[in-house]
């Protein structure tokens, strides 16, 4: 138990890390979600199913998605960094 | 400089406060004992097997009434930012996309809708049902932008559901209770058909939750000039 529960710390930190220091935004936000879901297993951990499910299906769901369709429609949204020229958002 | 300062500055206040009340809390005693209380009393009171719920709709029904307000007003604000520009003809999500879409949204729907039906036993309940059934209905429309669904239903849902909540909630003042009391038959405890009003009332925050959801995903998704 508590050895599942330092993995998923580890993880959700450095996920909170990467989403820092990632340059992509795209893959910030996907960062962001992995937080997110890391944060619901914790809680499931807790023994709090209700608060885990919301953070879960609100947090590694809709806000990702929410973050990923304003970074779209910004023109931000690109699957590569180191390359120059085009907006290509598709 | 002087921003990193006074950032400092915030950053050592916070701890410091932090530390003050942290030192001052006895750790594992907590000040109130609602919590003991309701769950003895809920089996008998409300009749939910999900406590949680019982709390949420039953004893603080008002808050819950707040929120709805609360995420309402977000959606409108954020369709009013975005606008309702014409869908401009996007390429279509291809073929993985589309094969994806169709598996996902019967399952997403069952999905979404045992979560708010089942709101009042299982953990779940009508806001994270929603969620699902927003994501369920917003999916085929990422795969298909051609084929956009009017925003008129969804609206009719949405004001629908929010209205039966709050004629719910009236309907207990009628009865010359306080606003938004469990009323009907409480039944069996654990049962499908229990619970009084609360699973019509979950039922109708699921609804309205979703339909809300999905018109602010549809409004977002459908981008004008901006993108191009």
């Amino acid at each position: 138990m508590i050895w599942l529960a330092l993995i998923v710390v580890t993880l959700t930190l450095g996920a909170a890390l990467a989403v820092l220091l990632l340059d992509n935004l795209l893959a910030a936000t996907a960062a962001a979600s992995v937080v997110s879901l890391g944060v619901a297993v914790m809680f499931v951990l807790l023994h709090a199913p209700d608060v885990a499910m919301t953070e879960a299906v609100v947090g590694a769901g809709l806000s990702g998605l929410i973050l990923a369709l304003a970074l779209r429609r910004l023109g931000l949204a690109r699957l590569d960094v180191g390359t120059t020229g085009g907006r290509d958002d598709a | 400089m002087m921003r990193n300062v006074t950032t400092l500055l915030f950053l050592g206040g916070l701890g410091f406060m932090l530390l003050v009340i942290t030192g001052t809390l006895d750790f594992g005693a907590p000040p109130m004992r609602i919590g003991t209380q309701i769950q003895q009393a809920t089996p008998g009171d409300v009749g939910t097997a999900n406590i949680v719920t019982a709390v949420v709709l039953g004893y603080r029904g008002l808050d819950t009434l707040g929120e709805l307000s609360i995420l309402f007003a977000a959606a409108t604000a954020g369709g009013l930012v975005l606008g309702s520009a014409a869908a401009r003809a996007r390429p279509d999500g291809g073929f993985i996309l589309r094969a994806g879409a169709d598996l996902m949204f019967p399952l997403l729907l069952v999905a979404g809708l045992y979560i708010v039906m089942h709101g009042h036993l299982t953990p779940g309940g009508g806001f994270q049902g929603g969620v699902i059934l927003a994501a369920a209905f917003f999916l085929p429309l990422l795969a298909r932008p051609r084929t956009a669904p009017g925003h008129r239903w969804l609206m009719w849902i949405e004001g629908l559901s929010g209205a039966t909540f709050i004629v719910i909630g009236l309907l207990a003042l009628y009865r010359g209770e306080a606003f938004l009391t469990p009323l009907l038959d409480r039944g069996t405890l654990g049962e499908l058909v229990s619970g009084g009003t609360l699973p019509l009332l979950y039922l109708a925050v699921g609804l309205k939750v979703g339909a809300e959801l999905a018109g602010l995903l549809m409004r977002l998704a459908q981008d004008d000039e901006v993108a191009s």
